[in-house]
């Protein structure tokens, strides 16, 4: 795939058409940003207020944003590490199973009267081995990781029914779950948003600005080159898929806080939101580009239309899904056919007005 | 270059800050529904244009779909509306975003089938709060999360109506019968059947002996050699009854090739269309399972009732219940929807589920 203006992350290697925009003139900045990916998830965001207005007088409102941000955390933590995941040319389809198997193994425990603070540390150190499982089998097993996860998004929501079948463990410590359905003082910030809130700073300072960081976006951009520049990029991915493992063990806790439940069946489907978040957010998904805050303002895009989606009074709530496919493709096309368009504008450029080609002409060829 | 995808990150990260505070600074819309201020209490009329939203376990379910069609046909009975809401997918929690967003629509109740008891409970309460009466039908939810529960069928109820029927169909309401059962250790199952052996003393049924119970474990092929079991072993079995709906069909699906067509009864609970072809071939005179549909109407009577003020979810409460007649709530909230519904060849094309 061919790099262009409207991805973030463009910066990793020259952009052809000669960069960032510093030191050129206010006006062209202003078109360099409002070309930028960032800028157009934002104006989706606004269009999806203006619309979600229009359709419920509810939808600007304090319990929108309570209940729309923590019926999202789920898929906004596990969104993070899949970010990083997806920018190595990667993916992890398997991470909605951990979170259930998370879930269930939290019930179990409970039931077997381990308490609370240890029962999540081994929730946690599962979901550790299930991204470890993962990883090595990507890595030293030298799998495509596509193939590897959709085996254990099935093995994982397989494991979560062997360990608790369709029973579900309600009575944990109401300290804990108060704190899962519960706000950040009087505020409106849910308790786990904010968690979420501090994992996004930490991923993106990982991301934007650690060697780690360059080192994904290289292994991306040419896993070959990597290798041969000293990059370990087996370890780094293998590190990542454990990551992702963790993180979404705990969103497997939260859930199950936050719904005082834990059960095997919770989070279907959790998997394709997260990476239609991603996607959207303007990760390539063949890998070297993206931002985190990117993922974040597409993660909050996507909460905003389900919100609206489900406060309408005649739209059906099968149209969720069909607005999120949707999006997804889009937001890999959307990209792709920009980028199309600017090579060819570049190279007409470079051919010279002189021979006054009508410019129909070089953008066929160029395509 | 570091440094300014940092700044990059900062900035897209304080956008979305930015947009957290415009919807923190708007208001908190809170516009009363016009329709709950003819509250009358004890008695009272049930005000004319209710809004209440009914919420399936999953979206696309016939069984299901006929339910709710009930609380809407209840609805727009008493001069209102109802709105179908649910979830794409029955996972525990599935259901918990959409009774969020309920919630902020005020309507003046909310009826729900749960996929979880619990993990909608939180939510539920929540709703409750906001001035919104909260019915649960068909899956009760925990229930201080709720006012009442439409319980479609009680263990005595079923276990009557099942043994009433085989001896209805019994000739002479003589000879030996047996069951037909899911798992050794279903719940349900278990809790029919000893109501059934308990009705079985009496002397209206002094002529029919029960000589076996078979369990089938809910699955066909075991079932089907169950029933094949029990005809082989007692050569004068009269009928046999299958308190699931796996059971039955099986059963009836091994008779409908034997010679024992239409000599052995089979009866039991089912489902019209799994039963359809059974009944129209004749292997299966009649069977009984609730009827989803009174399911929902009652649960869109028992809503409106609470809203207009007539009862309020306590222990001996009636109302009225258009076509259903009179109700009493039972212990814990609960309101029973009445005797089984029994399908046969006049009546099973009316249902589709």
């Amino acid at each position: 795939m061919s790099r262009n203006s409207l991805a973030p992350g463009a910066d990793t290697a020259p952009a052809p058409d000669g960069g960032s925009g510093a030191g050129r003139g206010p006006l062209a900045r202003l078109a360099s940003a409002a070309g930028r990916w960032e800028f157009l998830i934002l104006l989706l965001i606004i269009a999806t207020c203006v619309a979600g207005q229009a359709i419920s007088p509810q939808f600007l409102s304090r319990a929108s944003f309570m209940t729309g941000s923590l019926d999202f955390t789920e898929v906004a933590l596990m969104a993070l590490p899949l970010t990083l995941i997806i920018i190595t040319a990667e993916i992890d389809l398997s991470v909605a199973s951990v979170l259930a198997l998370s879930s269930a193994l939290m019930a179990w425990l409970w039931m077997h009267d381990v308490p609370m603070v240890p029962t999540v540390l081994l929730c946690l150190v599962a979901g550790a081995l299930c991204g470890l499982f993962n990883g090595l089998l990507v890595t030293k097993g030298g799998l495509p990781s596509l193939a590897v996860t959709i085996g254990t998004l099935a093995l994982f929501r397989g494991l979560a029914y062997v360990v608790i079948g369709d029973q579900s463990v309600t009575d944990f410590p109401t300290a804990w779950t108060d704190w899962g359905f519960g706000m950040v003082g009087t505020s409106i910030l849910p308790n786990t948003i904010a968690v979420f809130a501090v994992l996004a700073v930490i991923f993106a300072v990982l991301l934007h600005g650690s060697r780690f960081g360059r080192s994904i976006y290289a292994i991306g951009a040419n896993q070959e080159a990597a290798y041969f520049s000293g990059i370990k990029v087996k370890r780094i991915k293998l590190i990542l898929f454990v990551i992702s493992g963790v993180v979404s063990a705990l969103a497997g806790v939260i859930i199950s806080l936050r719904n005082s439940t834990a059960a095997a069946n919770v989070g279907q489907g959790f998997e394709l939101t997260a990476i239609a978040a991603v996607v959207l957010g303007g990760v390539s998904i063949f890998g070297g580009r993206g931002t985190v805050g990117g993922v974040v303002l597409a993660l909050f895009l996507l909460a905003a239309i389900q919100k609206a989606l489900s406060l309408s009074e005649s739209i059906s709530t099968a149209w969720i899904q069909v607005v999120t496919g949707a999006l997804l493709i889009g937001s890999v096309l959307g990209p792709n056919l920009v980028s199309r368009m600017n090579e060819a504008r570049a190279r007409a450029r470079m051919r010279g007005d002189a021979q006054a080609r009508p410019p129909t002409t070089s953008q066929e060829e160029a395509v | 270059m570091n440094t300014s995808r940092i700044t990059r990150a900062l900035v897209a990260s304080a956008a979305a800050a930015c947009l957290v505070g415009a919807v923190a600074a708007c208001q908190d819309s809170s516009s009363d529904s016009s329709s709950t201020t003819a509250k009358t209490g004890g008695g009272g009329e049930i005000p004319k244009g209710l809004k209440t939203v009914s919420m399936p376990k999953q979206l696309g379910n016939p069984y299901e779909e006929l339910e709710h069609s009930g609380v809407t046909e209840a609805m727009e009975e008493l001069g209102g509306t109802n709105r179908v809401v649910g979830p794409t997918d029955a996972g525990a929690s599935s259901q918990v975003p959409l009774i969020n967003s309920v919630t902020q629509q005020k309507p003046d109740a909310f009826i729900i089938a749960g996929n979880d008891p619990n993990a909608v409970a939180p939510a539920l309460k929540a709703m409750a709060k906001a001035g919104v009466k909260v019915v649960a039908m068909d899956s009760d939810v925990a229930p201080d999360a709720r006012t009442v529960f439409i319980n479609q069928a009680n263990t005595q109820g079923v276990g009557e109506d099942q043994i009433k029927l085989v001896c209805e169909l019994v000739p002479k309401c003589t000879g030996e019968i047996a069951i037909l059962s899911a798992t050794a250790n279903a719940p349900n199952q278990n809790a029919w059947i000893k109501v059934m052996k308990e009705v079985l003393k009496q002397d209206a049924y002094k002529g029919l002996k029960l000589v076996k119970v078979a369990y089938g474990d809910d699955d066909d092929q075991k079932s089907f050699q169950e029933m094949q079991g029990l005809v082989k072993a007692y050569p004068n079995l009269k009928g046999v009854i299958a308190p699931t709906t796996v059971g039955i069909s099986a059963g009836a699906r091994y008779l409908s090739t034997s010679p024992f067509k239409g000599k052995i009864v089979m009866t039991g609970l089912g489902t019209p269309n799994q039963m359809r072809k059974f009944v129209k071939d004749g292997t299966v005179t009649a069977f009984q399972l609730w009827n989803p549909k009174d399911v929902g109407y009652l649960a869109g009577f028992a809503a409106a009732n609470l809203v207009a003020g007539n009862i309020t979810g306590k222990e001996g409460e009636t109302f009225e219940a258009g076509k259903l007649g009179e109700r009493t709530i039972g212990k814990d909230g609960e309101i029973l929807l009445g005797p089984l519904q029994r399908f046969d060849k006049a009546n099973i094309d009316d249902f589709d589920f």
